[in-house]
């Protein structure tokens, strides 16, 4: 067994909302990091992951239990802790040079051994010529090799990366990614474990020796796999294949229920983020050529080129108002689905504004209120007050904001940005059920 | 290879050095000569009740010149002082935060003269026999004109410095010396920059006011180019007023060229983001700087230095330590911070109810109150008209980005122009015409001021994206519609910050244009402005206090139920 070099236990962490009403999104964690491994944390956006990163690099206290580097608790940024972000954090009015050094030059190195450690480091990770650039001048691939520099300089025991390839087209983060499993391969950097946050769960199983997968409200780790195919890995190979399916398969299967049992939503539950638009068009694909009604969830992925993090909330938002069914990372088109697929725009609308209504009962909630009202019409803030009974407030802006886009698209109420008011829509407009 | 850290950001040629080196040596004597000679004539003795001889001889000019820049300049330091320690206290500060906001708030919202007309009698007291006690009082005028919008906008960068920075300063072990030097400051500097401009344009506006210094019954004119205009208005001596327009043209020339235009050019390299206001700043001074050899020198000497701080001041401990561990401030403090904050405020509004009730009494409140409404009516009807003629000339100007540079750079000297040098003209066209003051002294008070909307609007209409005039122009939009669709909303974002700035920049205003003379014609406008103008120049320490009282109230009411909410709606809704 490896040493420990982090370890949580019982980490609790919630954050109060405006409204003094606070939110879990860490319940009772436990999480090792230990010597020699790269750990992938997984999750949707909300799931808490980036603050579990984030209380490991010390940025934020946890509210309970144990957070220990090295045996010793943590009270804030530890200097055997690197980071790399996600935009990349770089100081735009210092050159790749003085970026670099800039963990050196806080610890006070002596400016000639700086210099020094600091080339080796540029050499290493292909940036050598740009030493004087300034990172406005660079790409995006360029920029986070500077950020990637930065953090090895100081020759951190433990690295942590908060999606540091989502902000890069695909080529550019798979080569940088290869770079740094390269150099962690051949030992070349002197880090003992790697932390990486990703919603890409192609690249958390290229790169790590465990994934966790974090479920949210609140979040807690939901699943834990272990990765032990040898690097550098193919990802076209059955072995990577396989364990990707198996990921798009738990990550599906969460609130949704699979198969026949179909629970009906709460009220205040949380709505998978989706763009309609994006919704219709991935039914339709699925519909089309090679899938013909059935799709396995990389493959419509790739197929798609939709990111996860687009892809999932989608799926979600489909299976939840029947027109798909999600079960083991596969989805297949329902008889519903097939009908709305061939149906003309009018009965499209219809169909939608059923299936909300039947659905979300947030959706059917709010009808029902306006219809008991004379006016027809009420303050947004009525049903936000609602939902932040259990939700915070951003979290309650955006649970509404789904309710309110996707009553539009089904015309079952209208919404006036100015006024904030929620209205029916009037009478000789209302779709026939 | 070439060490990096060099104070400019680049050596633009490596060689010749010496010869521009050369070249800037005179200069560079000759500013230092200068500069002791004025701060000396600064010190020397003097005894209240003693006149100053200020001469109209245009000969004087150049001198008077000299110590009014100087008298600037060190306004400027001290604001700049005064800025960083506000910005790092407020921002870090909870406790601070709490008391030093709302204070700022209000002081912004004090009359210069208010300042003055309390201060001068303590200044001089601080140096007996010198000079140098109403040098202070006027520089401290000076200082009140030009501090609070630098200290607003620092702690607005201080609190914005995006999160990943922060945190990454966090992460790399950053202390606080070296976190304000490396992420703070560069962070803040553009938008400092560009206030300390503005800043200074509110300087000049009020530099009569501030040498000129007529309270208390005390009547001092320090020399500088204020009390020239004074005087000249004294003496009505129109050729003066000419010659003194032209001396502040190039005093304000040599602030762009020498001061202003170089430290834009350097600070570019601070600009955060890569979008938006492309225009490359360039500066004939700096780039002649960055080619001499020893006064780059004397630049590395300084980031040298900087650079050697840094390793004294560093975090000696990383989060592993228990000093890292946060502490929680007690719960009982910050209720006794506040409750002694409360305290104070119902001891401070006790005591000047009760001071003004017994100097001034009730009815005297009330007509001060009805004398603000009038300045109100003013300035709302006034922004309004001005309004009404600069939103399409703006407009007009920024849909022409040739044109917009150069009108820009005209609006900010003429927004630097003195109210006091339009005296004549009105006052003369007053009493030939046999007008009513109330209305046709009113312009004045816009006179400066206006110009903030006419430069927000051209930068607002500048920045309508291109794709959008395109669509503007495709769909065929006209007349009416054009303006109402289009780009009455497009500017309406920046129209509201200059009508802001414009709306505190009149209140300020009113104090030197609802009371105007010309030699010894006085004309007077019913107005808050003139009440306090009138009480400032008799010394009356309770109706000074009652006027810039009231003045407060109007500002801040207005800012806060009419400004603020005009500025998060055009925040919310209307914003590219």
């Amino acid at each position: 067994m490896n040493q420990t070099i982090v370890s949580l236990k019982g980490v609790v962490k919630s954050f109060s909302s405006a409204d003094g009403a606070p939110r879990v999104v860490l319940d009772n964690v436990d999480f090792t990091l230990r010597e020699r491994e790269i750990v992938a944390l997984l999750g949707q956006s909300g799931s808490g992951k980036s603050t579990l990163l984030r209380i490991m690099a010390g940025l934020v206290m946890a509210d309970g239990g144990d957070v220990l580097y090295r045996g010793q608790p943590l009270y804030g940024p530890a200097r055997g802790i690197s980071m790399v972000f996600q935009s990349f954090a770089l100081f735009p009015w210092l050159t790749v040079q003085q970026n670099v050094e800039i963990g050196l030059e806080a610890r006070g190195v002596p400016a000639a051994e700086r210099e020094k450690r600091a080339e080796k480091v540029i050499d290493m990770i292909g940036l050598s010529g740009f030493e004087g650039a300034l990172p406005r001048e660079l790409s995006g691939g360029m920029r986070q090799r500077v950020g990637i520099a930065r953090a090895l300089v100081v020759d951190p025991d433990v690295l942590l990366m908060d999606e540091a390839f989502s902000a890069l087209d695909v080529l550019t983060g798979e080569r940088l990614r290869d770079d740094i499993l390269e150099l962690w391969e051949e030992e070349q950097i002197s880090t003992k474990a790697i932390l990486v946050v990703s919603h890409n769960i192609q690249e958390a199983i290229m790169m790590a020796d465990r994934v966790l997968i974090f479920a949210s409200d609140p979040g807690r780790v939901r699943y834990e796999m272990r990765v032990d195919l040898p690097r550098p890995r193919d990802a076209d190979s059955p072995e990577v294949r396989m364990l990707v399916d198996e990921i798009y398969a738990v990550m599906t299967a969460g609130r949704v229920r699979t198969g026949k049992t179909v629970e009906p939503l709460r009220l205040d539950e949380r709505l998978p983020e989706a763009d309609i638009g994006l919704m219709e068009g991935l039914l339709e694909r699925l519909m089309d050529d090679p899938f013909l009604g059935h799709a396995d969830l990389p493959q419509l992925g790739e197929e798609t080129e939709l990111t996860d993090e687009e892809l999932l909330p989608a799926a979600e938002a489909l299976a939840l108002l029947e027109f798909v069914l999600l079960e083991g990372g596969d989805m297949a088109v329902t008889d519903l689905g097939k009908q709305y697929v061939a149906a003309e725009y009018d009965e499209r609308q219809a169909l939608f504004a059923k299936q909300l209504l039947k659905r979300v009962p947030l959706a059917a909630h709010i009808q029902h209120s306006l219809l008991q009202d004379p006016s027809g019409e009420l303050k947004e803030e009525h049903f936000l007050a609602l939902l932040r009974d259990s939700l915070d407030k951003e979290e309650a802006e955006r649970v509404l904001n789904v309710a309110i886009e996707w009553g539009r698209h089904g015309e079952v109420y209208r919404y006036n940005y100015h006024t904030g008011m929620i209205q029916l829509p009037e009478a000789d407009e209302i779709t026939p059920d | 290879m070439p060490s990096q850290k060099t104070f400019f950001p680049r050596q633009v040629v490596e060689a010749g050095g010496n010869r521009w080196d050369w070249a800037l040596l005179p200069l560079v004597l000759a500013v230092i000569v200068v500069m002791a000679f004025g701060a000396r004539q600064m010190a020397t003795p003097y005894q209240i009740g003693t006149e100053l001889p200020i001469s109209l001889d245009m000969s004087y000019l150049p001198y008077y010149l000299l110590r009014t820049t100087l008298r600037m300049f060190m306004a400027l330091i001290a604001s700049l002082i005064f800025s960083v320690s506000f910005a790092v206290l407020a921002s870090k500060y909870r406790a601070a935060e709490k008391f030093l906001v709302p204070m700022l708030d209000i002081l912004q919202s004090i009359p210069i003269l208010g300042f003055l007309s309390i201060t001068v009698t303590g200044f001089i007291a601080l140096f007996p026999g010198s000079l140098f006690g109403v040098e202070c009082a006027a520089i401290f005028a000076i200082f009140t004109s030009q501090a609070w919008n630098m200290a607003f906008s620092l702690y607005q960068s201080f609190r914005n410095v995006p999160a990943e920075l922060a945190e990454a300063s966090r992460v790399f072990q950053l202390s606080g010396w070296q976190r304000f030097w490396r992420l703070d400051m560069p962070f803040a500097m553009p938008a400092l920059l560009w206030n300390m401009m503005m800043s200074m344009s509110g300087g000049w506006f009020f530099v009569v006011a501030s040498e000129a210094i007529s309270v208390s019954n005390q009547n001092i004119k320090l020399p500088g180019i204020g009390s020239y205009i004074a005087v000249a208005i004294e003496a009505k001596d129109l050729s003066a007023i000419g010659l003194a327009v032209g001396a502040m043209l190039f005093g304000i020339l040599l602030y762009d060229q020498l001061f202003f235009r170089p430290l834009l050019a350097w600070a570019d390299k601070f600009r955060f983001e890569e979008i938006g206001g492309g225009q490359e700043q360039s500066s004939w001074l700096l780039t002649w700087l960055r080619r001499t050899e020893r006064l780059q020198t004397l630049g590395d000497g300084a980031a040298g230095l900087l650079n050697r701080s840094f390793g004294w001041f560093r975090r000696h401990h990383d989060g592993t330590s228990i000093k890292a561990r946060a502490l929680e401030p007690s719960q009982n403090l910050v209720r006794a911070w506040d409750a002694a904050l409360a305290a104070l405020i119902l001891f401070a509004t006790w005591r000047l109810g009760e001071f003004i009730l017994s100097e001034v009494g009730l009815s005297e409140v009330a007509h001060v109150f009805v004398l603000g409404f009038y300045t109100l009516v003013r300035v709302m009807l006034l922004i309004l008209m001005a309004a009404l003629i600069w939103v399409p000339v703006g407009i007009w100007i920024g849909m022409n980005p040739k044109i917009a540079a150069r009108v820009q750079a005209v609006a900010q000297f003429l927004a630097a122009f003195p109210a006091n040098l339009m005296f004549p003209v009105f006052v003369l066209g007053i009493v030939h015409f046999h007008l009513t003051p109330d209305i046709w002294l009113s312009p004045l008070m816009i006179f400066g001021t206006q110009w903030y909307l006419l430069f927000n609007v051209i930068a607002g209409a500048s920045t309508i994206p291109t794709e959008l005039r395109f669509a503007a122009r495709n769909i065929g939009l006209r007349g009416s519609l054009r303006w109402r669709r289009y780009l009455l909303p497009a500017v309406f974002p920046s129209f509201v910050t200059g009508a802001i700035t414009a709306s505190g920049g009149s209140w300020n205003a009113s104090i030197v244009s609802e009371y105007v003379s010309w030699g010894d014609t006085t004309v007077q406008a019913h107005g808050i402005g003139s009440y306090i103008a009138e009480m400032t120049a008799s010394g009356d320490f309770p109706r000074i206090a009652l006027g810039i009282g009231v003045m407060c109230v109007y500002v801040m009411t207005l800012n806060h139920f009419v400004w603020r909410r005009l500025y998060r709606m055009a925040e919310d809704r209307m914003h590219f």
